[in-house]
């Protein structure tokens, strides 16, 4: 199937339309059939996938506006395929988890057009396709958080959309102006990134543009000062839509920046990274402490997830592919992880409908198995050997070794940070008293739960214990990506700065 | 004694003036069958409207780039042809949105069609010449017929927007007249061509370059009244209160596109020949309109009167193009009007569809928010419409304003005008706003008590219609590749 792309994209959206014709009792069924068969179809790309061959593979191109250079473009190599493979896994174990009963069909038709969007967005190679699934995969997450979610829902789901709305605006205009730059240079009109690759621009260009792309990226990711909008989506969103808001659309920030600012434009990336790690430390360790003062357990794994976010962005501009990779491997066990911890937060939300710690306590004699999950989980998010938190951030930290020394000891800070607030919640949660008597009658995790949680257990684990097979074609794809801006990297300090591999083997 | 003056019939040329004439005879056939018998429905008189509005439009299409005719008067280039598509399409869309289930006033005088296509006549010969009196005959034959159309809606606001727009329109037309008087005395002509030529002789002369620079700001603020460009604008939202939705649906479109065609073919003239006050103050105009009208959007309590905000920054956003004077942006403003008519339409047809006599939610507005609280649950399908249409006019991608904001947004940026790109950006960005209210009403709010009032007037022509705005709206990615290619060809055959 040379157009399996296509297919992973559209048929979401296509079940999704005929959704509408499902009975309102079937809808669940209907929408988990289609979750697994998306799944199935994105394991399938796996393993059709050439891991050895680091560039874009199963090319579809196909011009839509040649006078305009737009062109339908899809290609998959390692940085992308993962994602994507998570984004099918957290969309179908979301669905399995989810209580939600009203308005279930609607839910499960948002979650599919939701699907497509995000699948699309890392699967489109030509910038005006990334940026229609981009702005598209705001409108099912604004209904889906302004529909079920908390009592301030509606507010925060517009916040949502104003705030990301208006960044990538910004970064519609940059990426014009690198069209017309394109342009200039060779007389024809294209968006396709692959060929945005190809030029050379001046430093001072590549500034501009970089700033461009930034305000977009930065805010989904979201980076410090841009962050606001997250703790209020978060703490008004529904499960399903936090689990899919924290597992997927904020990678779509950082794998931007992968996509974009780092091969187009590698002098001004070299030279941001003192400014990016420095917003993106005050992430790490502000956020923490945000998280320690919480009471909401919501709130602490929401801003957890900005906090773990930060080292993802420190491992993108490390500019060597260890730091890239295990930016990339991070992306995805933060999926996995904060995922699994948000499902979590909903089980105990569904029975007592708080979230509040003070409420809880003793819960692990109550819920054994639910304790266990959540401790592996925890375990994970901390970053603990063997769990797959661990691999990421090893990597990430060791990658920006190369650029600072002791940033890095203030960002492998956040480990014992991280581990503070997590301990202190499962503290606060699981041990001690049974003090509160509504907490006595409290149900173990039922089988739906597990069928949606035990998955994610086993992938924390054995990608803690054996990352090799997702890890290896990550870092060819790195590898290639890393080497190419060094290639094309003009200022000095830029090619010091980023470790080619070649250079690595000559050294 | 007078010389005989012996014209041949071939030197006028008459194709060029078919489509105008088709016109004004269906208006007056419409006229003379009303003569005849009296008291026929008005199902007849609509399909007339339509049909004779189908031969116009078939006989635009037909004719040739680049021709002259009626004494030189006429002037058939590119974007001639496709304005005059644009009001025709935008015509036919329109026209039958009369045939609602329910009755209202207008509909029951054939004199309504009659006008109606006298107005359009009006418009074809605005954008059909270069000649700078019979701009102002079409313009002013236009305006007057739109007047009375808004007023026949026979409520009290309908009068009062009429007189507001009458008013407004009349001290344009004097502002259009001096301007024109003035580039006549600096000139000593009337044809944009020959202005042109002795504009550039003439440039080094203080004197002329004053009158000049004056006669174009006098013809900016015509333009500015006639397109509501701030601070120009304030006739606007009354108007489009008082009028019929469908008619302010109307009026956010063909009247701006005719305006928009004679400001490029006018203001081009002064930009090409190095008059750079005029691009700024174009630009200034713009970047003001789209900005200070999205703002007002954001505050208003009234779909209509939102749409008719909005409309006003969708102005100001395509009049910037004018000042870029680039063959990309040219292209770009008929692309933007063309996506924008079929989106703009058929919002407004969704609101007619909800029009009914008591207002039961707000003792002024017709449609405020509150009434269209719930939809989803009421009305599924028309909200989900509604929410496209929504999305379209915020320029979300893959719907079709989306592709018209990014071509001019991109030509800005070829033109140099970066910041003027981002301030679009910004402009889309703070429009959201207003689109989502609508949206977060529609999808998020408990419906409120409404006894069919939100879909009291549809009905199958109706649905029709919408059916085909939504239809374009949602599968603009498939066809924008050969409308910009024939637009962009029609734009340039004509050296914009």
């Amino acid at each position: 199937m040379d157009n399996i792309l296509s297919i992973l994209i559209f048929f979401p959206a296509f079940a999704g339309v005929l959704g509408f014709i499902v009975d309102k009792d079937s809808a669940r069924a209907y929408g988990i059939s289609v979750a697994s068969i998306e799944f199935l179809l994105a394991i399938w790309l796996w393993m059709s996938f050439d891991g050895s061959n680091g560039s874009m593979q199963f090319v579809e191109m196909l011009p839509l506006v040649p006078n305009f250079g737009i062109s339908y473009y899809l290609g998959v190599d390692g940085i992308s395929l993962f994602i994507v493979v998570m984004a099918t896994l957290m969309t179908l174990l979301g669905m399995i988890g989810m209580s939600i009963e009203k308005d279930i069909k609607n839910m499960i038709i948002s979650l599919l057009f939701l699907e497509m969007t995000m699948v699309g967005v890392f699967l489109a190679l030509d910038a005006v396709i990334f940026y229609l699934f981009w702005e598209l995969s705001l409108v099912p997450m604004l209904y889906i958080i302004g529909a079920w979610g908390g009592p301030k829902r509606v507010y925060a789901s517009i916040k949502f959309f104003l705030y990301t709305f208006t960044g990538s605006l910004i970064m519609l205009v940059g990426m014009l102006f690198l069209a017309y730059l394109y342009h200039d240079v060779t007389g024809t009109w294209s968006f396709a990134i692959t060929d945005w690759y190809a030029l050379v621009l001046p430093v001072g260009t590549q500034m501009w543009l970089f700033m461009a792309f930034f305000f977009g990226f930065a805010i989904k990711v979201p980076m410090f000062p841009f962050h606001t909008w997250l703790p209020y989506a978060h703490g008004q969103a529904p499960t399903i839509g936090s689990v899919i808001l924290a597992a997927v659309l904020l990678k779509m920030g950082t794998y931007g920046f992968v996509r974009f600012s780092l091969p187009i434009l590698p002098d001004a990336s070299v030279a941001m990274i003192t400014p990016i790690a420095i917003l993106s430390l005050i992430m790490v360790v502000y956020t923490a402490m945000i998280a320690y003062a919480q009471k909401d357990m919501k709130q602490v794994i929401a801003y957890s997830s900005v906090s773990h976010m930060g080292i993802i962005m420190l491992g993108v501009f490390a500019m060597n592919s260890e730091g890239i990779s295990g930016s990339i491997f991070l992306m995805l066990s933060h999926g996995v992880v904060s995922g699994a911890l948000f499902m979590l937060v909903g089980v105990i939300y569904d029975r007592r409908h708080t979230k509040m710690m003070s409420e809880f306590g003793g819960l692990a004699s109550i819920m054994p198995k639910y304790a266990v999950i959540f401790g592996i989980m925890l375990m994970a998010s901390v970053g603990l050997p063997l769990t797959i938190g661990f691999v990421g951030e090893f990597l990430v930290l060791l990658g920006f070794y190369n650029i600072s020394p002791i940033m890095t000891i203030i960002a492998g800070s956040t480990i014992i940070l991280g581990a503070v607030y997590m301990l202190s919640l499962y503290k606060k949660t699981f041990f001690g008293e049974v003090t509160n008597n509504e907490n006595k009658g409290l149900k173990d995790l039922n089988s739906r739960e597990m069928y949606s949680l035990v998955p994610l257990v086993l992938i924390v684990v054995w990608l803690g214990v054996y990352p090799k097979p997702i890890l290896e074609p990550i870092d060819n794809s790195v590898k290639n990506l890393v080497s190419f801006m060094d290639k094309k990297a003009q200022t000095q300090e830029a090619k010091d700065i980023i470790v080619s591999p070649k250079k690595e083997e000559g050294k | 004694m007078l010389e005989p003056i012996s014209v041949s019939l071939e030197s006028l040329n008459m194709a060029t003036l078919a489509p105008m004439l088709i016109a004004i005879c269906g208006a007056l056939i419409i006229l003379v069958i009303d003569l005849f018998k009296d008291g026929l429905h008005k199902s007849l008189y609509v399909m007339l409207t339509l049909l004779v509005l189908l031969i116009d439009l078939g006989a635009t299409l037909g004719l040739g780039v680049n021709q002259r005719g009626f004494f030189d008067l006429i002037l058939i280039d590119g974007i001639s042809i496709i304005s005059q598509a644009l009001i025709l399409i935008a015509s036919i869309l329109f026209i039958p949105l009369a045939l609602t289930s329910k009755r209202f006033h207008e509909y029951s005088y054939p004199e309504y069609f009659a006008l109606f296509l006298f107005m359009i006549a009006g418009y074809q010969f605005m954008v059909s010449t270069d000649n700078l009196i019979l701009i102002f005959v079409g313009l002013e034959t236009a305006s007057l017929a739109l007047y009375t159309l808004i007023a026949m809606h026979n409520r009290s606001n309908s009068y009062e927007a009429a007189v507001k727009y009458f008013t407004m329109g009349a001290l344009a037309a004097g502002f259009f007249v001096m301007g024109s008087a003035m580039v006549y005395a600096a000139t000593g002509s009337l044809e944009l061509y020959k202005i042109a030529e002795v504009m550039q002789s003439r440039m080094d002369e203080a004197g002329v370059m004053v009158l000049l620079i004056s006669s174009g700001i006098m013809l900016l603020i015509a333009f500015a009244f006639k397109m509501s460009l701030f601070p120009f604008h304030t006739w606007g939202p009354d108007a489009y209160e008082g009028a019929s939705a469908p008619l302010a649906g109307y009026m956010s479109i063909v009247p701006k596109v005719a305006a928009m065609v004679v400001a490029m073919r006018i203001f081009g003239l002064y930009i090409d020949i190095g008059i750079e006050e005029i691009r700024t103050a174009i630009l200034v105009l713009s970047v003001l309109t789209m900005t200070l009208a999205n703002m007002m959007a954001l505050v208003q309590g009234d779909v209509k009167r939102m749409l008719a905000y909005s409309s006003i920054s969708h102005a100001g956003f395509v009049m910037a193009a004018i000042a870029l004077d680039t063959t990309k942006a040219n292209s770009g403003i008929f692309l933007y009007y063309m996506l924008f008519l079929f989106t703009n339409l058929g919002a407004f047809s969704m609101l007619w569809i909800s029009r009914h006599k008591n207002n039961k939610f707000h003792n002024r507005f017709d449609h405020p928010y509150e009434k269209f609280a719930g939809l989803i649950k009421v009305m599924p399908i028309g909200a989900v419409v509604m929410a496209l249409f929504m999305l379209s006019l915020a320029g979300v991608p893959p719907f079709s304003i989306f592709w018209g904001k990014i071509y001019i947004m991109s030509s800005a940026v070829d033109a140099g005008y970066v910041w003027l790109a981002i301030v679009m950006g910004l402009n889309s960005a703070i429009s959201a706003y207003y689109y989502l209210k609508l949206i977060v009403y529609m999808f998020l709010k408990e419906p409120a008590d409404n006894d069919g009032t939100i879909y009291y007037n549809l009905n199958k022509p109706l649905m029709t219609i919408i059916g085909i705005a939504v239809f374009v709206t949602v599968t603009s990615i498939l066809y924008i590749q050969p409308l910009l290619e024939y637009i962009t060809y029609m734009v340039s055959a004509s050296g914009y």
